[in-house]
């Protein structure tokens, strides 16, 4: 588990006992069926959707597209979700998805100091480190320290921008395409795109640590 | 509300911890949970951030030591009580002991899930016109609401960039003072790092927040 272990899930992920957790959720759930409020099987759809439909592969198309194509990068940067509805295979966006963009001067790092605002709808859901005080306290003022311990340190003339997503505006962060795959198809271009990426968080794969 | 949820700038909450091969969910329950709060959103008593309000509510020893999905538990519940849905008594005893509330939309089905999984729209339709543009400089107004606010505290009484405008959008906080929706033109306004933490930022800083127009004065 990560830095937002709570008390409550101990039992639970030792194995065999229920934890409170299990019981409080079980209960909530039986309640709310019974009343007629919910489906079970409506739940057991919606998470289904996040375990396997909505995720960050949908996100590295995206990212793998505009690499390849010049066109699609520039609709993506003028209106992200319309450019990222345009693919058929990505799930569909809700308003108001913004790319942002990395450049040799500029790195970007996308947050959520107030609560979880994450762009699920081409990442999937968020980490649990996204969610943490951690990342949230620090990204805003010292977002070198946090890439640090995601291992990456980038030249100190390199502007850091940081997006808090304070409203209902969602961020994606457009990496640098990595040198070295010049003339690669998108299917392997997708290849080297992260999660993490896409959040600002770390660089995308190079084609060496792709090999690795 | 200045509340623990209200983190950007805090010290002390250690390194952050990335976990290889993240499952999305570690625990069943937490499936559920996600699953029940867009099984009951849909019911229309709440809107996103009358969630959000309920969250950061939490007192805040509970707050900073629930994990996410039993924060949006415990949110859930106290909406589910505020809302008469349910009593403590049924969930305490975790099952159903009276009649249902009657609601007015119908319950959600397997087969319409799909309707879950696209964000809403936030956007609204206005007859103002935007008070800044793009390059205009602002200061973020000295608020302290003790309801719910989404202009954090780290940017108050800062003075930053307009860089763009995103539209007109519903106001959050007009929302939870019960004055609707109250459509607000939202902007991304840039601020320089030392602005915002002294001059011993890394000048190599800038940080922006998306910010609803009653959060700015010009500047």
């Amino acid at each position: 588990m990560s830095s937002e272990t709570d008390a409550y899930d101990h039992a639970g992920s030792a194995g065999s006992e229920l934890s409170e957790m299990d019981i409080r959720v079980r209960a909530l759930e039986t309640v709310l069926t019974e009343k007629g409020y919910i489906d079970p099987a409506a739940v057991d759809r919606i998470v289904e959707e996040f375990e396997t439909r909505v995720g960050p592969h949908n996100g590295a198309r995206v990212v793998a597209k505009a690499w390849a194509d010049a066109d699609f990068k520039r609709r993506l940067l003028d209106d992200a979700t319309a450019a990222a509805n345009s693919l058929g295979y990505v799930s569909r966006v809700g308003d108001h998805l913004i790319a942002v963009e990395n450049t040799p001067q500029r790195h970007n790092m996308i947050v959520c100091t107030l609560c979880s605002c994450y762009p699920w709808e081409v990442l999937g859901l968020p980490p649990v480190w996204y969610k943490s005080a951690p990342y949230r306290s620090r990204a805003v003022i010292d977002p070198r320290g946090v890439l640090k311990d995601f291992g990456v340190s980038l030249p100190t003339e390199v502007e850091i921008r940081v997006w808090d997503s304070t409203a209902e505006t969602r961020f994606i962060v457009l990496p640098m395409r990595p040198a070295g795959t010049e003339g690669w198809s998108e299917e392997k271009l997708v290849e080297l795109v992260t999660r993490d990426s896409m959040i600002g968080t770390e660089l995308p794969k190079s084609p060496r640590e792709l090999l690795a | 509300m200045n509340g623990v949820h209200d983190m950007g700038g805090m010290h002390g909450f250690g390194a952050v911890e990335p976990e290889a091969n993240e499952p999305p969910f570690h625990n069943r329950w937490e499936g559920r949970v996600l699953g029940i709060v867009r099984a009951t959103g849909v019911f229309g008593l709440w809107n996103i951030d009358q969630s959000r309000f309920s969250l950061e509510s939490l007192a805040p020893l509970t707050y900073l030591g629930s994990s996410y999905y039993r924060k949006w538990e415990l949110g859930l519940e106290s909406r589910l009580l505020a809302h008469g849905l349910v009593g403590e008594d049924e969930l305490a005893a975790g099952h159903s002991l009276r009649q249902a509330k009657a609601l007015s939309k119908e319950k959600l089905t397997a087969a319409a899930v799909d309707r879950v999984m696209t964000r809403g729209s936030f956007a609204r339709p206005t007859n103002q016109k935007p008070r800044f543009a793009p390059g205009d400089r602002v200061r973020a107004r000295n608020i302290n609401p003790e309801s719910h606010t989404r202009l954090p505290r780290y940017a108050r009484g800062h003075t930053g960039v307009v860089e763009a405008v995103r539209g007109c959008h519903v106001f959050p906080d007009a929302v939870m003072r019960g004055e609707g929706e109250n459509p607000q033109w939202l902007y991304t306004v840039v601020f320089a790092g030392r602005e915002l933490w002294g001059e011993e930022a890394d000048p190599g800083l800038k940080v922006s927040v998306e910010a609803f127009e009653p959060y700015l004065d010009p500047a």
